[in-house]
């Protein structure tokens, strides 16, 4: 346990020595607050939290929760299994287009076709993964950045599915539970992805406490070790890279659905750069620390809107101070000691 | 898809592809060396080769070339291409020092996981990206034509024109100059042995931070200097220029085996023809599609590249 002291920074041990001693109700409550804050978010018009030229709602379901969709995702993949994937946005992509086409040659609608995102996403994921996975560190990054590229550079050369252009007029979603989707109104894209990302929480969170988080903790502190203790490495690292796929392929579903025309050109290097940045900004590993890390990147470019096109180059030299100040991200993960914990 | 080309173009596309390759070569140089001495894919090198293009535009901007002129006589162009070629070196070598401190020193000292340097790295790329875009108005930036380029001499379809002649020879002597440097000089010798094993020179008084800033600054003249070539050779630049590039330039250090300087020679050259013969069969659009599959394929075929070191001990 680390000692709470006035010269202690690190918000994440706070935090949890506060959680350690509180009570069931607390935390519930706790809970209950964060995530009715989250859901409120579309309703508070306050000035302090507005986003000035682009429409807050807007930017509530792109980037930030979207961001936080795909970091989560990207998180099973680099922060629990240590896997470098810099290619990530082609996952993103393929649910995109899967959606795309789907909708407009196919009577589906989305319901019926997000598991046909998520499938060819994780298809995606087995056939990168496959080969790939074989190499470890930077080459294995690189592959991925290559495969990324691939992606977005095959989908520019094939006219059958829009070349340049992309495709447009995408349908929506169809209404559900009584909530009707529109082109105009962000909100409801929101509210929905941000109900995808809790139940994707869920399952991670479930998965990080079985054995396959077991495993992907020992892949990545040490893969020879973790072989040699007899994990099949190659098994739990390509299940990290076929669910990383998965909910990538989903938030390209949603994605598509909500603006309705795409372009090879939305699924750039740096979106999959982006989004590995909210993971290793957040804390990698720490799935809130992700999360607070998709948050801060999403927002803080439209914030800085008045800064116009200053913004990115303000937002690339905060990623090297605050790399230069905390390395291990905002809310980095507790070592070991959480296992411990859990294990009394 | 049309095979003939091959044929009919075949000693042209030779020609382009050992300039392309000689460009390639001496940005790849700097990802080797700096992946020799750190274990680190140094992702911001590809910014700066941009910065050597824009300081090579900037420099020629100063003596008011409008790209009407005739163009200038031979000793004239190399006088002005040495002065430019310097500039660029000088800035370029300067930009990766100052990057390597920047970016990469506190987090080395600090003992920080790899990915924190690689995040590092992305944010001073991008952050060097939008200051140029910045500064060129996301413009593209049109070089003027100093060189005649009409063929000189010519040989059933290949062309030979001063330009091509100017990056084979120019980079030639570059590579002669490195080779000396990395042999014959205490500076060296230095690279070699932190590249082999940093622990054991710090332990025989290799002042470990001081030839990494070197090994930096010797990358940045490098890719300073291939920028200036790649300005006589495509006229233009743009602040992303470095990414394609780059990405070439590296995938040709993977394919020698990345840390080893011949092999990046080596592999630059076959890249460089390999990415020319397969653009005139499938044509231009594909031709980063084919780069990227033959970084895919060599890692999954040959991690090591075709003149590999012993990297597996370094891949950890």
């Amino acid at each position: 346990m680390s000692k709470l002291t006035a010269s202690s920074f690190n918000l994440r041990d706070r935090f949890g020595d506060w959680w350690d001693v509180a009570t069931p109700v607390q935390k519930g409550a706790f809970r209950v607050a964060i995530i009715g804050l989250f859901y409120a978010l579309p309703l508070i018009n306050n000035p302090i939290i507005d986003t000035p030229e682009t429409s807050f709602d807007s930017v509530l379901f792109y980037p930030l929760i979207m961001f936080s969709l795909m970091a989560v995702g990207l998180n099973v993949v680099v922060g629990k299994s240590g896997i470098l994937d810099l290619g990530y946005v082609a996952f993103f992509a393929i649910g995109a287009y899967t959606h795309a086409l789907m909708s407009i040659h196919t009577a589906l609608n989305l319901w019926e076709i997000i598991p046909f995102a998520m499938g060819f996403a994780m298809l995606a994921g087995v056939i990168l993964g496959l080969p790939a996975l074989r190499l470890r560190g930077d080459y294995l990054a690189i592959i991925t950045l290559g495969f990324g590229e691939i992606v977005r550079i095959i989908a520019i050369n094939t006219d059958a599915i829009g070349g340049a252009m992309g495709i447009t007029d995408i349908p929506g979603p169809t209404s559900i539970f009584g909530i009707e989707f529109t082109v105009m109104d962000p909100r409801p894209f929101y509210w929905l992805t941000l109900t995808l990302l809790l139940l994707v929480i869920w399952g991670v969170i479930r998965l990080s406490h079985r054995k396959p988080g077991r495993a992907w903790e020992a892949i990545r502190e040490d893969e020879d070790v973790a072989e040699f203790m007899g994990v099949s490495t190659l098994k739990y690292k390509l299940w990290a890279f076929i669910i990383g796929g998965a909910v990538g392929g989903l938030a390209g579903s949603i994605y598509a659905s909500q603006i309705r025309s795409i372009q090879p050109e939305l699924f750039t290097l740096n979106l999959s750069i982006m989004i590995l940045a909210c993971v290793v900004f957040g804390g990698m590993g720490n799935i809130w620390g992700v999360i607070l890390g998709a948050v801060l990147l999403g927002y803080i470019p439209e914030k800085l809107r008045f800064l116009s096109d200053y913004r990115i180059i303000f937002f690339g030299l905060l990623m090297v101070v605050m790399m230069n100040i905390r390395p291990n991200g905002l809310l980095p993960r507790k070592k070991r000691e959480h296992f411990q914990e859990k294990s009394k | 898809m049309d095979f003939s080309i091959l044929i009919t173009n075949f000693w042209s596309l030779a020609l382009d592809g050992i300039v392309v390759g000689a460009i390639y070569a001496l940005v790849s140089l700097g990802y080797t060396l700096v992946y020799g001495v750190l274990r680190l894919i140094n992702f911001a090198h590809s910014e700066i080769f941009m910065i050597g293009t824009m300081v090579v535009y900037f420099v020629v901007g100063l003596f008011g070339f409008t790209g009407y002129e005739d163009p200038l006589p031979l000793y004239k162009f190399i006088g002005m291409f040495l002065l430019f070629a310097v500039a660029a070196a000088v800035v370029s070598g300067l930009a990766a020092v100052v990057l390597e401190i920047v970016a990469y020193r506190r987090l080395r000292n600090m003992g920080a996981s790899r990915l924190s340097s690689l995040i590092s790295a992305i944010g001073a790329s991008f952050f060097l990206v939008e200051v140029f875009r910045k500064i060129s108005d996301s413009k593209n930036l049109d070089f003027p034509r100093l060189i005649n380029k009409d063929p000189f001499f010519t040989w059933g379809t290949l062309y030979l024109s001063a330009d091509k002649v100017l990056v084979i020879v120019g980079a030639t002597i570059i590579f002669i100059i490195l080779n000396a440097i990395i042999h014959h000089t205490k500076l060296g010798l230095g690279i070699r042995a932190v590249s082999q094993d940093e622990r054991t020179s710090i332990l025989m008084g290799v002042n470990v931070n001081r030839i990494i800033s070197y090994t930096f600054l010797l990358g940045g003249v490098l890719a300073g200097v291939g920028s200036a070539f790649y300005m006589v050779f495509y006229e233009t630049t743009k602040a992303n220029v470095g990414f394609l590039v780059g990405i070439s330039a590296f995938t040709a250090a993977v394919l020698g085996g990345i840390g080893n300087v011949k092999g990046a020679l080596y592999g630059s050259f076959a890249l460089g023809l390999f990415q020319q013969y397969t653009s005139a069969v499938l044509g231009y659009n594909w031709r980063d599609v084919v780069t990227f599959a033959v970084l895919v394929l060599v890692l999954l075929i040959k991690p090591t590249g075709l003149f590999g070191e012993a990297l597996q001990k370094a891949r950890v």
